[in-house]
């Protein structure tokens, strides 16, 4: 067992676990953080992704030992409160989630393509999202939630 | 309407919980005392254990138990059994083989002989490698098209030429009849390949038994919990209904693939009993490819018969179907009542004679995928509709509008069995042709050409079937359940509602839909309205979510229910106004003496069922709680217009989808947001079909696309924006008028996106091109057309 220090939704934690644990087993299984999803096992389809330092990763692809002293957001971080983040808003105003399995990755991928590029094309945004497997919405308003979302981050309507 | 009733585009209530990370998949929950399961797999496709050694795996860390064939043989655990029996042409039964839950005897690659069990997944998974087990490798029959050849491996001693059964359905006589005097005949080939349905959420089990009050709950990722429950009771735990909960929470996706009855669900039951322990086990990704049920799989060779004018006269289809090494749960219902009763389509054809072999393989079970055996039929007809436009000269559009069923022509008795009950295919034909602007694509086929590229478009039109399904008339064509749907709609004293439904939703949005008929009829917000599904402790026994039938079936057992509301609230209302009941009316929430102002509202009305001190007591019982049972008077018949323009790159056979426009019908649409959202996941997966997706096994029985490294998942960058429409005319035999609208995307569009792959390839001389039309596949056919031509 190893020792671990590292911030997860701004609250310092600190964690026995194996060196072998994935950050995603952290999460999910040490701190019950259930709302990233584990969809595959090849890194491929991006239900695990979480914003470490503000690069967003799948998590399956880190060792939680890696993590030490780092700050992570998770979905359960993403929202203020009782007020969705805009990039949650945008999902829900748009119908861009149904299952809902690979929304959290899907979030929070997007959340990072709009910090990196404020102002993206609809081609941009599938591109930067080809990380993140969804077999429910044909990605149709997903793509339209995530352009009203840079939006809105942007200051605009 | 209200302003949140039906035709409202309401927003999600069940958003909330997903979008901030508190939805409740089972591999979330882990229970007191939780241990981990992790199954002993077969690497062989077919093989028998000459040894299984378990002694070092049962004396690792953490481990509880190591389970084998051997302990579900000598415990009686039942074997999973199928939902649908099929008779072959003679009358005589399918062959149906056992299926145990865990086996001596794999037949296929992931077929399970033993399961270890311990108090971490990683303790469990490390001791599975622990597991000695020493096979005698048997040949395999894998692929179809090696399966049906003679002298092939049999799967089954009992199954001679691996044959399931041989079935039919039409008259030979009279389409042999039609295609004597047929001016042409147009012979195509197809194959309709097999696919992995991929919900993003892996399949998992978490089973529990309660010793103290000999009562088992099992937690699943099912779209049909009560399903999984009587099966459990029946046939494979054997222990009565009232001892068993079954549990589907959140669960993320199924489209088909989470109908069925697993070993899985069964083993974790009955492990738990024997570990006293709860017992979980998850699915990883690459379990998943080798042990969820796959979809498709056919081989087909179909003959249509033409006048001179291009009327049909006549069908003729031959198809090889594979169900894999098991029979799954709805498997042999797939390619036979689900496909052979589709083939007619959206069109008039006098005479129709169909031939279904189907076939045991080594491979998983194929069984129900999004559209189930409509996509087989629609893929293949309008592949052979093409063919015969550029064979007869006659323009596609004219070709269809010919012998597109006419709307005076419903109700339509097709020769293949269905009875439409209503439609009108040139209102979407119209609808469609207008909103891919076809007028002007001989100028984008220019502009195209000026650029080095071909392009090419795309045309379906089709019906399904689906609303699944008549109790009696499923019952006499072998199914072994009824398919009604149940509904409670609770009325609470403060004029809140609660919806207890047999539907499950796995993404459908049934919390948001069903509070809108609450909404609808009740008037009251849909923030007041709950709707419980997915719980076999809290919900009426129901069949579930499947074949796009929550609407059509289990809403309309929701509105009967209402009846029964409005209908008692009407009887309250009356005495408290002291009025007739028959001078009374309901509207907007409110009960009005016809033609004056006295008026009670509807959560007055609530109140006094269940505060009933000045009450009809002696004619009327207290409370304001209804259920109901809706058994669909007919299959419902969505259908439609599908149109597809894509862009090749000759040089590298690259097929860029530019433009999808559809205009179906799928009936009365309560909530459009949700509906146009369930066509864009359809047309993903039916683009995904038709371009990029293929479960892959090799001759030996190895899958060779058992990740996303291989299998090629429809991602953000492979797909356009949609336009989708809809045209409605009402289903005649429900309450609700609705059709059903989870599966026309997947039933539709393959094959507009491959007429369309022709259309762009025809001047090259290219005139057949299978599913995927991957990059590899397109170019192969440009160089062969070039070698044929110079």
């Amino acid at each position: 067992m190893s020792t671990l220090t590292l911030t997860v939704n701004d609250a310092k934690r600190t964690v026995e676990c194996e060196p072998h644990t994935l950050l995603v087993e952290l999460l999910r299984e040490h701190l019950r953080l259930t709302g990233t999803h584990v969809g595959c096992d090849t890194s491929q389809c991006g239900a695990c992704t979480v914003s470490v330092n503000g690069r967003s990763i799948k998590s399956c692809t880190m060792l939680a030992l890696e993590c030490e002293g780092a700050s992570i957001t998770t979905i359960e971080g993403l929202a203020k409160g009782n007020q969705f983040h805009p990039m949650q808003a945008a999902f829900h105003q748009h119908h861009g989630l149904q299952c809902g399995f690979c929304t959290s990755g899907m979030v929070m991928a997007a959340c990072e393509l709009v910090a990196k590029n404020p102002n993206p094309t609809e081609q941009e945004v599938r591109h930067g999202l080809e990380g993140n497997l969804c077999r429910c919405t044909g990605y149709h308003n997903i793509v339209k939630a995530v352009l009203s979302a840079a939006d809105v981050m942007r200051g605009g309507k | 309407m209200t302003s949140q009733g039906i035709g409202a585009s309401v927003l999600r209530k069940e958003d909330r919980r997903f979008l901030l990370g508190k939805g409740q998949y089972t591999d979330d929950i882990v229970l007191p005392d939780q241990t981990y399961a992790v199954f002993v797999r077969s690497p062989y496709a077919h093989a028998k254990v000459k040894k299984l050694d378990a002694s070092a795996a049962r004396a690792a860390a953490g481990v509880l138990a190591v389970l084998t064939y051997a302990d579900v043989a000598a415990d009686g655990l039942g074997g999973i059994p199928t939902g649908w029996a099929v008779k072959n042409k003679d009358g005589s039964p399918m062959v149906e083989p056992p299926h145990p839950a865990l086996t001596e005897h794999v037949r296929h690659v992931g077929d399970a002989v033993a399961m270890v069990i311990a108090t971490s997944h990683t303790a469990a998974r490390a001791a599975s490698s622990l597991v000695e087990v020493d096979y005698d490798v048997l040949p395999a029959a894998a692929r179809l098209a090696d399966a049906i050849k003679s002298g092939a491996p049999q799967v089954w001693p009992e199954a001679k030429g691996n044959v399931c059964f041989d079935w039919h359905l039409g008259d030979p006589a009279a389409t042999d009849a039609a295609f004597v005097n047929a001016a042409h005949v147009v012979e195509i080939d197809v194959v309709n390949q097999r696919l992995a349905p991929n919900a993003m959420e892996p399949r998992a089990a978490n089973g529990h038994y309660d010793n103290a009050n000999d009562y088992y709950t099992l937690y699943t990722t099912s779209q049909n919990p009560h399903l999984t429950r009587l099966l459990l009771a029946a046939f494979t735990l054997k222990v009565p209904e009232h001892k068993l909960r079954v549990v589907a929470p959140d669960v993320g996706g199924g489209f088909g693939s989470k109908i069925f009855h697993y070993a899985e669900e069964l083993l974790v039951l009955w492990a738990s009993r024997r570990v006293g322990r709860p017992v979980k086990w998850t699915s990883d990704r690459s379990e998943a490819f080798l042990t969820d049920a796959h979809g498709r799989d056919h081989i087909s060779h179909a003959t249509l018969a033409l006048d001179s004018n291009g009327l049909f006269l006549g069908l003729r289809v031959h198809t090889y179907a594979n169900l894999g090494a098991y029979l799954s749960t709805f498997a042999p219902a797939v390619p036979t009542y689900l496909y052979a009763t589709l083939l007619s389509g959206p069109y008039h054809i006098p005479a129709i004679y169909a031939e279904v072999k189907a076939m045991f393989t080594n491979t998983v079970a194929v069984d129900a995928y999004r559209g189930a055996g409509r996509p087989e039929a629609s893929y293949l007809l309008e592949r052979l509709v093409e063919k015969a436009s550029r064979q007869t000269t006659i323009d596609r559009i004219e070709l269809r509008r010919r012998n597109l069923i006419k709307p005076e022509q419903f109700p339509y008795q097709t020769a293949v069995a269905l009875q439409y009950d209503t439609g009108n295919f040139q209102a979407t034909l119209d609808m469609a042709i207008e909103r891919i602007d076809y007028q002007n694509f001989a100028t984008r086929r220019a502009g195209s050409a000026a650029r080095g590229k071909l392009r090419g478009l795309g045309i379906s039109t089709y019906i399904e079937a689906c609303g699944i399904a008549p109790s009696a008339l499923v019952g006499a064509l072998g199914a072994r359940a009824g398919l009604y749907e149940a509904a409670n709609v609770r009325v609470h004293p403060t004029g809140s509602v609660t919806v207890f439904t047999g539907t499950h939703s796995h993404g459908q949005g049934h919390e948001t839909t069903f509070a809108q008929l609450i909404s609808e009829r009740l008037g009251v917000s849909t923030d007041q309205v709950e709707v419980v599904h997915g719980d076999t402790a809290r919900i009426p026994f129901g069949m579930g979510t499947y074949g796009s039938r929550s609407a059509a079936v289990g809403g309309s057992a929701i509105v009967k229910a209402l009846d029964k509301i409005v209908d008692k609230g009407k009887k309250i209302a009356a005495h408290l106004l002291e009025a007739r009941v028959e001078d009374l009316e309901f509207k907007d929430g409110t009960y009005r003496v016809i033609g004056t102002d006295r008026v009670k509202a509807f959560g007055e009305i609530a109140f006094a069922a269940y505060v009933p001190h000045n009450y009809p007591i002696e004619t009327v019982e207290p409370g304001l709680d209804e259920s109901a049972f809706y058994d669909p008077k007919n299959f419902t018949f969505p259908g439609g217009t599908h149109f597809v323009e894509v862009e090749v790159d000759p040089e590298t056979g690259v097929v860029e989808v530019l433009d999808v426009a559809i205009a179906d019908d799928v009936g009365v649409i309560i909530n459009p947001m949700i509906v146009d959202g369930q066509a864009h996941g359809g047309l993903a997966q039916g683009i995904g079909q038709a371009l990029l997706e293929e479960a892959v096994y090799d001759a030996e029985g190895q899958m060779t696309t058992g990740t996303y490294m291989n299998y090629c998942m429809p991602r953000a960058s492979d797909l356009p924006m949609f336009k989708v429409g809809n045209h409605v005319t009402a289903c005649t035999h429900n309450p609700l008028g609705v059709k059903g609208v989870g599966e026309t995307g997947a039933i539709g569009v393959p094959a507009a996106v491959i007429n369309a792959v022709l259309d762009a390839l025809a001047p090259l001389g290219v005139t057949d091109i299978s599913m995927p039309a991957t990059p590899e596949k397109v170019w192969r056919a440009i160089q062969a057309a070039k070698g044929a031509t110079s």
